[in-house]
């Protein structure tokens, strides 16, 4: 029965209509805005088959303490039929720190695994053959770096890096916009983006070099169509830097990739992806005339939404997590995270991430859902909703181009402020109720106490160790030259990639490479607001 | 009436989630205080001389990265250097809670954990602030 007075919106705010009949469609041209799957414009999929061919990758995010511990969850979880790794960073990492800076004290492996040297990346993938599994780094300021560390290590087990595949994150823009992970300012910042752009064009052409993400910008408050809008015009932003330095569209193109978020809103989160792909295939097409038919396809990685997870009652978690890969799955992801119900608390225990894979193979293997692609294809609902999200994406794009592109909304603080309004209005709706938080604002009921991994302050003093002694026995007149060489071609133009790759292998640190571009480059400062 | 109670909203160490310290730094705001927001990445040093400098009596720090064990201590140390422990400490984040325990043991006046409510925060620091005239300040 319906309640009189009471709104109906998605949970973005997006208002509902009592039914969805034939008439919300008017205009609608399914096959103009549909297609088959596997055609042009991809909103049904970007393969003919989709899971009938193969089932997404499941790929648990993850990295806690030391890489030699790391290593340890890596194979437990391959051996648990997870089918490609994805490398957390610890914050030390992902600011460009060494485990022994001043900054890292009581942040060393807290929120990921700690790498300062391609030896502790040596000591991540051991016994892991990196011709074989396909590996994601979360890596974004200083990717250049981790990823050198990381073709260091194939290189070093004999991997041709042409037959590498896998992922960096690589994406500077979101971490403006709402991450906060930056190290220097956002154009040597591009500049740094776009080296590897071209770098793996030429010499890795099977890993994607970039993973533009939607995530993060989700879990800074963003409603859906911020998250799709924002993402997708930083995506317009590294193509035209890429231009700019003289490639070709459909030389980088097909290795572009991108990362959305899977929230608690069922049909919401699908009408996204399906609007993302259609979105995607009309820029590549009109906007940068791309031929190759790679170029328009948008393929993407998405993990459930961390920030959903209660602390209250965990195990609800659980089923949350099962609602939103469901969602990701039936919008046709690639790959898919499914966070474990104690992640409110810490990083997962080896429990609790056996049951967020468990859950991916649920899906996968028992539901039925794979069995045909896009399955609520058709649906009014659903079609109307992916019509009015790909609207409304579009009137964010033609904001920010009337802006100068997203690099000069940034420093307008505009995706900022945009997102920031969103999240407090969701505040407020949680703290109104309504918008109901099961457990949190309703259901109340005493907590089950839960076992989480503790990370000790032993991983600091390992790492430190570590370092003290690879200080003390590398070559350090070859880690002065290489970097004071790197140093100059930060100053110039030149493609920093080559240099970053020989200053690793001589050793020098994540820290020391970083600093050297921090001399040149400088550090970034953003103005706060609230 | 007493006058607008004065924040320093800060978030320490090198986590960038700012989205809990903004959503909070807003909420006081809107009831009524005066709120300072560090931005990111502030040392403790950084955070009570800007205390100091800006004579709030609240300073609230958000930490979600579990570094809280090493920032927080520090703050309440420098706190009793500069003979500021009328200040209070609040904390919000991802914090456990035997850390909480052990955290308003060194001074901490209360540990907010996920989930906790605006009003709740609220009014703990106008009760913090002005004790029993917390009730009749609306």
């Amino acid at each position: 029965m319906a309640v009189a007075g009471k709104q109906f919106t998605t949970l973005s705010g997006v208002p509902i209509e009592p039914l969805y009949e034939p008439e919300q469609l008017r205009g609608f041209d399914p096959a103009r805005d549909l297609a088959i799957p596997g055609e042009f414009p991809y909103t049904r999929g970007i393969h003919e088959s989709m899971y009938r061919g193969r089932l997404w990758t499941m790929r648990q995010f993850s990295g806690f303490a030391t890489p030699e511990e790391t290593n340890r969850r890596y194979h437990y979880l391959l051996q648990q039929g997870q089918t490609g790794l994805s490398v957390a960073f610890d914050l030390p990492t992902l600011m460009g720190y060494d485990a022994d800076h001043a900054l890292s004290e009581g942040e060393v492996g807290k929120c990921g695994a700690s790498i300062s040297s391609l030896e502790d990346m040596e000591i991540l993938f051991r016994g892991i053959p990196l011709s074989e599994v396909t590996v994601s780094m979360t890596i974004n300021s200083p990717a250049a770096v981790l990823w050198a560390m990381y073709l260091a290590v194939a290189e070093q087990q004999g991997a041709d890096w042409k037959a590498l595949s896998g992922t960096i994150q690589n994406d500077i823009l979101k971490e403006y916009i709402a991450q906060k992970e930056y190290i220097f300012p956002p154009r040597p910042s591009m500049r740094l983006v776009t080296d590897t752009i071209e770098f793996g064009a030429r010499h890795t052409p099977r890993f994607n070099p970039i993973s533009i993400s939607g995530y993060h910008i989700r879990e800074a408050g963003s409603t859906a169509v911020q998250e799709l809008a924002f993402t997708l015009r930083d995506g317009i932003e590294y193509v035209e830097w890429a231009l700019e330095r003289g490639m070709e569209i459909d030389e980088f193109a097909p290795r572009l990739s991108f990362f959305f978020n899977a929230h608690n809103d069922f049909f919401e989160e699908i009408a996204k992806y399906r609007a993302a792909r259609k979105l995607w295939a009309h820029v590549m097409r009109d906007r940068f005339e791309a031929k190759e038919e790679r170029s328009l396809k948008l393929r993407f990685h998405s993990q459930t939404a961390g920030c959903s997870l209660t602390w209250q009652q965990p195990y609800n978690n659980v089923v949350r997590t099962a609602i939103q890969a469901l969602a990701a799955v039936l919008g046709g992801t690639q790959s898919l995270h499914t966070n474990s119900l104690d992640e409110a608390y810490a990083l997962p225990s080896e429990q609790a991430v056996t049951i967020a894979l468990r859950t991916q193979q649920i899906l996968g293997y028992e539901s039925g859902v794979a069995n045909t692609p896009d399955p609520l294809g058709g649906s009014y609902f659903l079609e109307r909703l992916t019509l009015d999200t790909e609207m409304a994406a579009q009137d964010y794009f033609r904001r920010i181009d009337e802006m100068g592109g997203m690099i000069s909304a940034i420093e307008k603080g505009f995706p900022q402020s945009e997102i920031a309004n969103a999240s407090y209005a969701y505040q407020r709706a949680v703290e109104g109720k309504e918008k109901i938080v099961v457990g949190v604002n309703a259901f109340q009921s005493e907590d089950q106490p839960i076992e989480l991994l503790q990370i000790d302050h032993t991983a600091e003093e390992h790492q430190e160790k570590k370092l003290a002694a690879l200080r003390g026995r590398r070559d350090n007149g070859r880690v002065r030259k290489t970097l004071s060489v790197l140093r100059c071609a930060a100053e110039g133009t030149e493609n920093t990639m080559p240099l970053i790759l020989d200053a690793v292998r001589a050793y020098a640190t994540l820290g020391e490479i970083c600093d050297a571009f921090r001399d040149v480059f400088g550090s970034y400062q953003e103005t706060a607001h609230i | 009436m007493n006058p607008p109670i004065r924040v320093l909203v800060a978030k320490p160490g090198l986590d960038g989630h700012d989205r809990g310290a903004k959503v909070i730094a807003r909420a006081l705001r809107d009831a009524g205080m005066e709120v300072i927001y560090t931005g990111l990445r502030q040392t403790p040093e950084m955070i009570v001389n800007a205390a100091l400098q800006e004579d709030v009596q609240v300073i609230g720090l958000s930490i979600l990265s579990g570094a809280h064990n090493a920032i927080v201590p520090r703050v309440m140390e420098l706190l009793r250097e500069k003979d500021m422990t009328d200040v209070q400490v609040i904390v919000g984040g991802i914090v456990p809670d035997e850390d909480a325990e052990a955290l308003k043991q060194q001074g901490v006046a209360a540990v907010f954990q996920p989930g906790a409510s605006l009003d709740a925060i609220v009014d703990f620091i106008r009760g913090s602030v002005y004790g029993s005239k917390a009730d009749s300040f609306d």
